[in-house]
């Protein structure tokens, strides 16, 4: 293992506090507060311009905060330069240098601490080996795939053994299957090195896949931070609950901590509203189908592969979809009444208006 | 159809040939009786003595001397203002980009003649810094090649990503300095060389500024030497011209070679010992 061959380096914790960021009238940062534990990957989650590349920016050293400050295991390197601040990226966008070959990309790093050059090469030798392209490393950039160029860039990351390693939506310009073969990588790499990483992307499956724990950002601060599991399943607002993961929107009366749906009584969650109207946030898993009932019509059905998506209309118009196991909408038809039926004990109910 | 696309296929390519015989004779037919006249001797025969002549007319050998200590004076300091500058504003201030353009191109609209009348003032001052040795022509001359280099190297940098390449650079501990020379610079090192070519071209060939500004460079020379002894002048002349074809010539080929270089290695010209900066 890497760690144990060029002398083991713990992970470190990576603080982000209270990190403000205005450009001109736009406010891409509004108080942004996020630790990350000592070796842990944590995915930055939102939608378009929220400010999840200016958080890693900032953490880089390659932009600075207006307020706020970011700490490095105890050391506080908010007025560090970027060149000093010791911490592997990879770019959404191909970055490695056109003029060397890979092996020269990833030793580029150790030139600059001034290692030997039979050091650098053994070192290269490990990483590269690590993401799997030792036999590429007399190319240059342009003879290599994306997902080879993206893999020498984490490689070359690595190389420096960086206290922290920050990934700005490295896999969004590869298509799917290769984006999801590189990311249980980029995931393995990571749990072997150890090191402390900050993983931005606007995919919620990518996020969900990879992480320990998932910040989703909503216009420049962190909505809920939480390990994948309990964000899918626990969502803590309605818009992290409608980010991550599909989600149906189910018009209820809530009274005393409980919801009425379908038919069904359940538990509200926390932050859910008290009493009156709300919308219950409902996942397609969540509901079961049956053939024969009353409650809807079915509207569409797509077929999956062993799971299929039904979209039924309620009676009042709202749209359901409702996913399920391919055998059991063999017999449905588009325009069948069925019945659905709810499988969830608690559920988030937010306010009709959100 | 065929019949038809074969002979509008022969037109192109008569006219083709009409086109560059016209071209070369207009070119060459100048220089060819250039080089005859510099061979020639009056009473008949031919002789290389006028040629043999650059190299032993001191004045004249002074002024070559002068002319490429210029060039290669003007080329560093040109290169040594524009790359970091044009780096930085891409970089740092991609706002200003429009301005700093507008400033590069600017001497191109001013004619010579108004340049010198700015320039005396300013080589007032220069004159009592640093003497008035011909090489303080570098300052204008930096002025004068600037469109064109600016051009160039403009070109190099929008052929590159230089926003990720120099974060990605200054991420793995490189300074700003060896951005510049060891990742900038290799990866427009062919535009760097057009811009490099093109200046020395412009400089070998310049006569009004120094003329104006009564300093001694190449062509004021050989115009001097033109009253006294005109076929030396004119072998001085074919050769800096010769020269400055040869480096035209040159410089379409480098940038033939850049749109082939997408997967070879770029010349690295500053290869060696990296930088270390504290
Ligand atoms: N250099 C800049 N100048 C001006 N505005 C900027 C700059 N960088 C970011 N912004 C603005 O700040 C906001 C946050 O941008 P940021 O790039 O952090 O978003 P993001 O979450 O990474 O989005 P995406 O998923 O599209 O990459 C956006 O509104 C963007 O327009
Ligand atoms: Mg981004």
């Amino acid at each position: 293992m890497i760690a144990t061959s060029t002398g083991a380096r713990e992970g470190l914790e990576v603080r982000l506090e209270d990190l403000r960021r205005r450009f001109g009238t736009v406010t891409a940062l509004d108080g942004l507060s996020l630790t990350l534990a000592p070796g842990e990957l944590v995915a930055l989650l939102g939608p378009s311009g929220c400010g999840k590349t200016t958080a890693l920016r900032i953490v880089a050293g390659l932009d600075e905060p207006d307020s706020g400050r970011v700490v490095v295991g105890d050391r506080d390197v908010t007025d560090v330069s970027a060149n000093k601040r010791d911490m592997g990226m990879v770019f959404q966008a191909y970055s490695l240098f056109p003029h060397m070959t890979a092996q020269q990309n990833v030793e580029f790093g150790l030139k600059l601490r001034g290692h030997d050059s039979t050091r650098r090469r053994a070192r290269a030798g490990e990483v590269l080996d690590l993401v799997g392209l030792s036999s590429q490393k007399d190319k240059y950039a342009g003879q290599m795939s994306g997902g080879q160029q993206q893999r020498v860039a984490l490689a070359r990351a690595l190389a420096i053994e960086p206290s922290v390693l920050l990934l700005d939506e490295p896999l969004s310009a590869l298509d799917a299957k290769v984006r999801a073969q590189l990311r249980d990588e980029i995931r393995r790499v990571q749990l072997e090195v150890g090191t402390t990483t900050l993983f931005v992307t606007h995919d919620q499956e990518e996020a969900l896949a990879i992480a320990d724990r998932v910040g989703v950002m909503s216009q420049g601060r962190l909505e809920q931070l939480d390990a994948p599991e309990a964000l899918y399943s626990r969502p803590g607002s309605a818009f992290v609950a409608s980010f991550v993961g599909l989600m149906n929107r189910v018009p209820c009366e809530v009274q005393g901590g409980r919801a009425t749906l379908l038919g069904t009584s359940v538990t509200t969650l926390d932050g859910s509203v008290h009493g009156g109207r709300g919308v219950a946030l409902v996942r397609p898993e969540q509901v079961q189908v049956a053939a024969g009932g009353d409650d809807a019509t079915v509207v569409h059905i797509s077929f999956l592969g062993s799971f299929s998506r039904v979209t039924a209309r309620l009676v009042e118009g709202t749209e359901l979809i409702v996913q399920t196991p391919s055998a059991t909408v063999q017999d449905l038809r588009i325009g069948d009444r069925v019945g659905l039926s709810l499988l969830a004990d608690d559920l988030l109910v937010s306010a009709t208006t959100d | 159809m065929t019949t038809a696309r074969v002979r509008a296929h022969r037109r192109l390519q008569a006219f083709r040939v009409v086109v560059l015989t016209v071209l070369g004779l207009f070119f060459l037919v100048p220089l060819g009786s250039m080089a005859a006249y510099s061979v020639r001797v009056p009473a008949g025969g031919r002789t290389l003595d006028f040629w043999r002549q650059l190299g032993q007319d001191p004045d004249l050998r002074g002024a070559i001397v002068t002319s490429l200590e210029l060039s290669l004076l003007t080329v560093v300091l040109m290169l040594v203002l524009l790359v970091p500058t044009m780096v930085w504003v891409r970089l740092r201030v991609p706002g200003m980009s429009r301005i700093v353009e507008f400033l590069c191109l600017l001497p191109l609209t001013i004619p010579a003649i108004v340049l010198v009348v700015g320039l005396k003032g300013v080589y007032a001052w220069v004159t009592y810094f640093l003497g008035d040795s011909s090489l303080t022509l570098t300052f204008a001359y930096v002025v004068l090649v600037l469109p064109y280099a600016y051009r160039s190297i403009d070109a190099g940098l929008a052929s590159i990503d230089v926003v990720t390449l120099s974060e990605a650079a200054r991420g793995l501990g490189a300074g700003w300095f060896t951005v510049i020379t060891r990742i900038i610079v290799p990866n427009i090192g062919a535009a760097l060389l057009s811009a490099a070519f093109i200046s020395v071209a412009l400089v070998l060939g310049e006569f009004t500024l120094a003329s104006l500004l009564s300093y001694t460079n190449l062509q004021v020379v050989i115009n001097l030497l033109g009253k006294s002894d005109s076929q030396t002048s004119v072998a001085a002349s074919l050769a800096s011209l010769v020269f400055a074809f040869v480096l035209l010539i040159l410089l379409s080929l480098v940038g033939r070679r850049r749109g082939a270089r997408r997967t070879a290695p770029a010349l690295d010209l500053m290869a060696p010992p990296v930088a270390k900066e504290g």
